[in-house]
């Protein structure tokens, strides 16, 4: 029966599929996951759950320009400097040092994989990989998710196209593989595993967009705004352990279309000015590194400049001669072709006018800051037989694509030994008819029911979250009072998400979108209420308190209750293995 | 904003099980309409990632900035070869460039 005619829950077909190794979301560290697994045993039944298709999905759909984490130890680099790098651009941390040098130990080998895969990468004349920055290299990547995704599917994973992880699927406090309903042929999806990789990406459209007020433009975000962090809300329901959610990536931008700042910075020598044409890291903010400030603070600085009537605020394009500004928009072409369309529709030769900038939304992205997953270093959560890779894995900032790859890997290795003692339980079927029947509820109501659709709800919580918890109309700045509104507001829509009401698959995908976003949120401002002090300020801006309190050196962890939904919030303690001072790269 | 189809040139990838628009967009945003021409069923939720643009075999969808953000009207538009890939760039002052590289393989 076409699922759209289906009235009741019996209507609706269940898959029960059995694998050794299930993955989570097929991006980037999905996908080396799973040619990882591959490689080290072609005979394990790997399958990958994705809820687009594996060849465009997740934050590299629309290509990609570098890779920002490369090791060249022929410039006398090494793990222990990028990670040393890595502390330095948090603020000194905390950051889980274990975890970046695993990472950084393989960092490389997974870039020379993409080489060898056809990924063109830029050379020097010595014929090495050509730094653009300390770490950075140069790809023409409009094809890079293409070619990891053809070498997982070579590697002989099974891929489950448009299927939407809902839920992971437990044995007590085990996970053994996780549920989920196809968006094309409407069956609920039960994959039961001896471990399983979440690699679902990070948490797109928890705040409004600083453009989201125009029609047509909800998603000019600068993050994939169809990762919405359901890997960190299946781990979030299931009792699972987050770190450093308050530690929110948000990130300069180009103004009115989230095109890139760092890459013009880095790359080509263009500085960020204000409306006054002074450099502002220069000549405003020296005292927290200038030029080389970490990248909150080059967040903060220009947003400050915008509240201290400096504004508007720029990034310097006219120091480019025409090759450059073509070398340039090449690279945008590989990685964000629309911001050239838009450059393009202001009329404006770059090389005589700069380019506005301003502040995104806030993300919350463990690739880019420590946000995630608390794992070991086999990348285990806190959650038996439950791996984290990627953006979903958190206490490793920094990782871009290059650590994300690499972490997938890891994590491979790690699920690969810890699946070799584990036998699968039988079915559960009270577990799956539960989770069966939350999963098409939103669509099962009948056409009369009086509900609430997705983007409504959607909309609320972006703005609610937006204005009371320091999202980018609010400058970043939140308090302790509008965080508890915050708090109180979400627990109101959680209860109204028993409204949601769809009429088709695309629109149960966003019900259940809207119902993750909410179990991050709600964590999200557990952990920034606990941080009692500004440690990032622009990421984590605490108006009751300004300062940093060295009490909080520390990282905050998260574990929510599956059967009260009680949030537990703790600290864990920062252990530093590299030595030197935390603040210098 | 949306990609645009122009509606006499999409054939709604006839040979397809589904069309490639369909197959790639990452956010499940294309469709076929009633007439079987692709359409967004979501406007406001398309991320400009052109996927859809690059992929289609009729060159019958275009990207648009949205003109709360940007002048009308400049276009870009990518023609995809084995190996490489080719933009023509036209901004709103009717300047034409091409922007021509290899997006496979190696640069050498």
């Amino acid at each position: 029966m076409p699922v759209e005619t289906a009235k009741k829950i019996d209507d609706i077909q269940t898959e029960i599929l059995e694998t050794d190794l299930l993955i989570v979301g097929g991006g980037n560290a999905g996908c080396f996951a799973a040619y990882e697994a591959k490689s080290l045993d072609p005979s394990l039944r790997v399958t990958i759950m994705e809820k687009a298709h594996i060849s465009r999905s997740g934050a590299l759909a629309a290509g990609m320009d570098a890779i920002n984490t490369y090791i060249r130890r022929d410039k006398e680099e090494t793990p222990e400097k990028l990670v040393k790098w890595s502390r330095a651009q948090m603020g000194g941390g905390p950051i889980r040092e274990d975890l970046a040098l695993s990472n950084a130990e393989i960092l490389n080998e997974g870039v020379e994989l993409l080489e060898e895969w056809g990924l063109p990468i830029i050379k020097d004349e010595d014929g090495e990989y050509k730094l653009r920055g300390r770490y950075d290299i140069s790809i023409h990547g409009e094809q890079l998710k293409p070619i990891i995704a053809e070498k997982a599917m070579e590697a002989g994973a099974q891929v489950l196209n448009r299927v939407v992880a809902t839920n992971l699927l437990m044995d007590e406090d085990r996970c053994v593989g996780a549920m989920g309903f196809g968006v094309r042929d409407g069956k609920f999806y039960v994959v039961r595993a001896k471990a399983t990789i979440v690699s679902t990406g990070g948490a797109c459209g928890i705040y409004k967009s600083p453009v989201t007020d125009y029609s047509g433009a909800h998603h000019q975000t600068w993050m994939c705004p169809f990762n919405v962090g359901t890997g960190y809300a299946m781990g979030i329901r299931a009792g699972a352990e987050l770190t450093s959610l308050e530690q929110r990536w948000v990130a300069v931008r180009t103004k009115d279309f989230c095109g890139p700042v760092d890459t013009l910075a880095v790359a080509y020598g263009c500085l960020m000015t204000n409306g006054k044409g002074e450099r502002i890291m220069e000549q405003r903010y020296a005292h927290l590194g200038g030029e080389k400030a970490p990248r909150f603070c080059r967040l903060n600085a220009p947003m400050n400049e915008w509240l201290e009537g400096r504004g508007p605020t720029y990034i310097d394009t006219t120091v480019l001669d025409p090759e450059e500004a073509k070398d340039l928009r090449t690279d945008m072409l590989n990685e964000r072709p629309s911001f050239v369309l838009f450059l393009a529709s202001l009329g404006i030769d770059i090389t005589k006018e700069p380019v506005e900038i301003y502040g995104s939304d806030p993300y919350i992205v463990g690739g880019h800051t420590g946000s995630g997953y608390w794992v070991d270093i086999s990348r285990m959560t806190t959650i038996p037989g439950l791996f984290a890779a990627g953006e979903s894995a958190g206490g490793s900032p920094n990782k871009f694509v290059g650590g994300c790859a690499a972490e997938g890997r890891l994590a491979a290795r790690g699920a690969s030994a810890y699946l070799k003692n584990v036998s699968l339980p039988p079915v559960d079927s009270a577990q799956v008819d539960e989770e069966k029947k939350r999963t098409f509820a939103p669509f099962l109501r009948g056409p009369a029911f009086d509900g609430i659709n997705p983007t409504e709800m959607e909309e609320r919580l972006q703005r609610l979250m937006d204005e009371y918890a320091g999202g980018v109309h609010q400058f970043y700045r939140m308090n302790e009072e509008r965080l508890v509104h915050a708090l109180k507001h979400i627990r109101k829509l959680q209860e109204q998400a028993g409204l949601l009401h769809v009429g088709d698959l695309h629109g149960l995908m966003g019900a259940h979108e809207v119902i993750d976003r909410l179990n991050i949120a709600e964590v999200l401002i557990h952990h920034l209420l606990y941080r009692k002090e500004t440690r990032w300020p622009g990421w984590q801006t605490r108006m009751d308190y300004p300062e940093i309190d060295p009490k909080l050196d520390c990282f905050v962890e998260s574990v929510r209750d599956p059967k009260t939904g009680e949030i537990k919030v703790f600290t864990r303690p920062y252990e530093q293995l590299i030595p030197g001072d935390r603040l210098k790269p | 904003m949306p990609p645009k189809v122009e509606r006499e040139k999409c054939d709604g990838c006839k040979a397809e099980k589904e069309t490639l628009c369909e197959q790639v967009c990452p956010g499940d945003l294309m469709t076929l309409d009633e007439n079987k021409k692709a359409i967004c069923r979501m406007p406001r939720d398309c991320w400009d990632c052109m996927s859809c643009v690059k992929i289609c075999p009729k060159g019958a969808l275009e990207t648009r900035i949205p003109y709360q953000l940007g002048f009308h009207v400049a276009k870009l538009i990518p023609l995809m070869g084995t190996d490489t890939i080719t933009w023509t760039l036209i901004d709103i002052n009717g300047k034409v460039e091409r922007f021509h590289y290899i997006n496979r393989g190696s640069l050498d």
